[in-house]
């Protein structure tokens, strides 16, 4: 079985002006990010020579979208690019705002939520299958999604009571300039996920008025006939790359289940809207569910359910993550997860998934200083935990202390800011785009097509995102490589 | 590893795991050094205007 895979991860900004400093607001900040991206591609919304895309998004936040991946760990390496990508516009950013004077330090935030209670996303994508039943594949996997951050939440401080009656579109508005964000009060606890209360819908075409756990926007980016792009919305930004496997690759075995035709027993809950708020809140997956069959089990038994297929399915070597040895992790991590939820003792995965790691650091941050979780220090931790802005980011310094394992090393990375996945499509979108530009052509781009904008032939139409050649795209490169002279500026 | 933070502290005696008590204090005990270390290192970060920067790490909603 295969299977493409995609990360979207919209990014905050927030900055820190020096005494003498003016503030300066997120859209200033966004525009200083993306000048060296709009030198190089002349718009704010280009794919890059590793087959991603990198955009300002709706409310000005930077977005990389990674490249189609047909491996798992091909597609952590490809996020990690993106966010690698994201502290070196940082830097130049920092750099430019300097030499103009203004004094004070701008930050990037891999987090899902603001001080407002502004929600950005972190977007999963998955290549279905057409033939597959759309109504029936959700409601398969629309119950592990609404319990899956048990597994794999970023960890947030939230307000311990839950609402479900605020008005969606308030939930979501934008701030008016200058306006305070609400202040804390009530009994707060620490919870799986800031984004669990920012859902309000199981499956719908909305995204930011009424966000759904599954967006049904139907834009296949591909041979429409065959396939369909299921669009998860629901999951948190992971700054571990562990928990980004586990996070993308349980839902994939659990589609694999699906497209397998596995029988499954119908696990539909009857209220998952309440019950992603609930989930959030206890942190032994002891919550229990009732199912619109009547029937009731506790989240961590939901899990078991799907992990005890996929489990079977991995052995068999069934699956689609692309990567015998990455499936078994995903299985393994999995179940330790699972053992100590039921257990309470967290040591087999502390270093392993964002939740548990986050909230070791704010534990021993409230034994050290008293403060309690209302404190903007733990407030000012939580995001240093998300923040990629060298300093006062908390990621790196957690990785070489051994906090946080890794997946792939520093070099896979560093390899993927520049390489598209050689087994998809993306590779040849990668060289059209390096090619295109080092002959200084105008060409346009998308997920499925490439053209030359002087070019009399039509676009190369790219509808195989497993297809890594592609004979008319091969002769295009091939054209514009022969009439290049070497050098040009590099890509952001 | 730790395990301090999610699990109450045994009451005397050792866990009821097979490994000996005090090798899982050693751990813990590291992990919990590695710990403070981090947050040594961001104290001062922490220290400096969080109230500041927390009231205005406000952006518009994206999807």
């Amino acid at each position: 079985m295969k299977r493409i895979f995609g990360l979207e991860t919209e990014y905050g900004i927030a900055f820190t002006p020096s005494e003498s400093g003016r503030r300066l607001g997120p859209e200033e900040i966004a525009r200083y990010l993306f000048r060296p991206v709009v030198a190089w591609g002349r718009s704010s919304n280009v794919f890059l020579p590793n087959g991603a895309r990198l955009y300002l998004d709706v409310g000005s936040h930077p977005e990389y979208a990674t490249a189609e991946c047909d491996r798992l760990p091909d597609l952590v390496a490809q996020d990690g690019a993106g966010q690698a990508i994201m502290v070196d516009l940082l830097g130049r950013a920092q750099d430019a705002l300097a030499d103009e004077g203004a004094a004070g330090t701008a930050h990037l935030v891999k987090n899902n939520k603001d001080s407002a209670g502004n929600s950005y996303g972190s977007h999963e994508n998955f290549l279905i299958r057409r033939s597959v039943d759309f109504k029936h594949l959700t409601g398969v996997l629309l119950p592990f999604l609404v319990a899956r951050q048990l597994l794999v939440g970023a960890g947030a401080v939230l307000p311990a009571g839950i609402s479900t009656e605020i008005a969606p579109a308030d939930a979501n508005r934008a701030p008016s300039a200058g306006q305070a964000p609400p202040v804390r009060t009530g009994e707060l606890v620490y919870g799986l996920s800031a984004r669990s209360d920012v859902m309000w819908e199981g499956v719908s075409s909305a995204t930011t008025r009424s966000r759904p756990i599954i967006n049904a926007r139907d834009e296949p980016h591909a041979d429409a006939e065959k396939y369909r792009r299921l669009h998860v919305i629901v999951g948190d930004s992971s700054m571990s790359q562990t928990t980004s496997e586990l996070k993308v690759g349980s839902a994939g075995l659990v589609l694999d289940l699906i497209e397998a035709g596995v029988p499954l027993e119908d696990l539909s809950l009857r209220n998952p809207i309440r019950d992603i708020r609930r989930i959030a809140r206890d942190l032994t997956g002891s919550t229990v569910l009732e199912l619109r069959s009547g029937a009731t089990l506790t989240a961590r038994e939901l899990l078991g359910r799907y992990l005890e297929r996929a489990a079977a399915l991995v052995a068999a070597g069934d699956h689609s993550l692309g990567d015998d040895a990455a499936a078994a992790r995903v299985i393994d991590r999995w179940e330790r997860m699972l053992a100590a939820l039921e257990t309470g003792d967290f040591s087999a995965v502390d270093t392993e998934i964002d939740w548990v790691i986050k909230k070791k650091l704010i534990d021993r941050y409230l034994e050290r200083s008293e403060a309690g979780l209302a404190d903007p220090r733990v407030q000012r931790l939580d995001v240093a935990y998300h923040d990629l802005t060298p300093g006062s980011g908390l990621f790196p310094r957690l990785e070489a202390a051994g906090l946080a394992a890794r997946v792939v090393d520093a070099a896979a990375i560093e390899a993927a800011k520049d390489c598209a996945p050689a087994t998809t499509r993306a590779a040849i979108r990668g060289d059209f785009v390096a090619a295109a530009h080092d002959a200084r052509r105008d060409y346009t781009v998308d997920w499925v097509h490439l053209r030359l904008n002087d070019h009399a032939q039509r676009a190369v139409v790219l509808k195989d995102p497993f297809a890594h050649a592609s004979e008319p795209a091969t002769a295009l490169i091939a054209a514009l490589r022969a009439d290049t002279a070497p050098s040009g500026p590099p890509a952001p | 590893m730790s395990q301090e933070q999610f699990r109450a502290q045994p009451r005397g005696g050792s866990g009821h795991g097979e490994e000996p008590a005090e090798l899982g204090q050693v751990q813990a005990q590291a992990n919990t050094q590695g710990v403070d270390d981090v947050l040594d290192d961001i104290d001062s970060v922490l220290e400096t205007n969080a109230e500041d920067f927390v009231r205005n790490f406000v952006q518009k909603g994206g999807q």
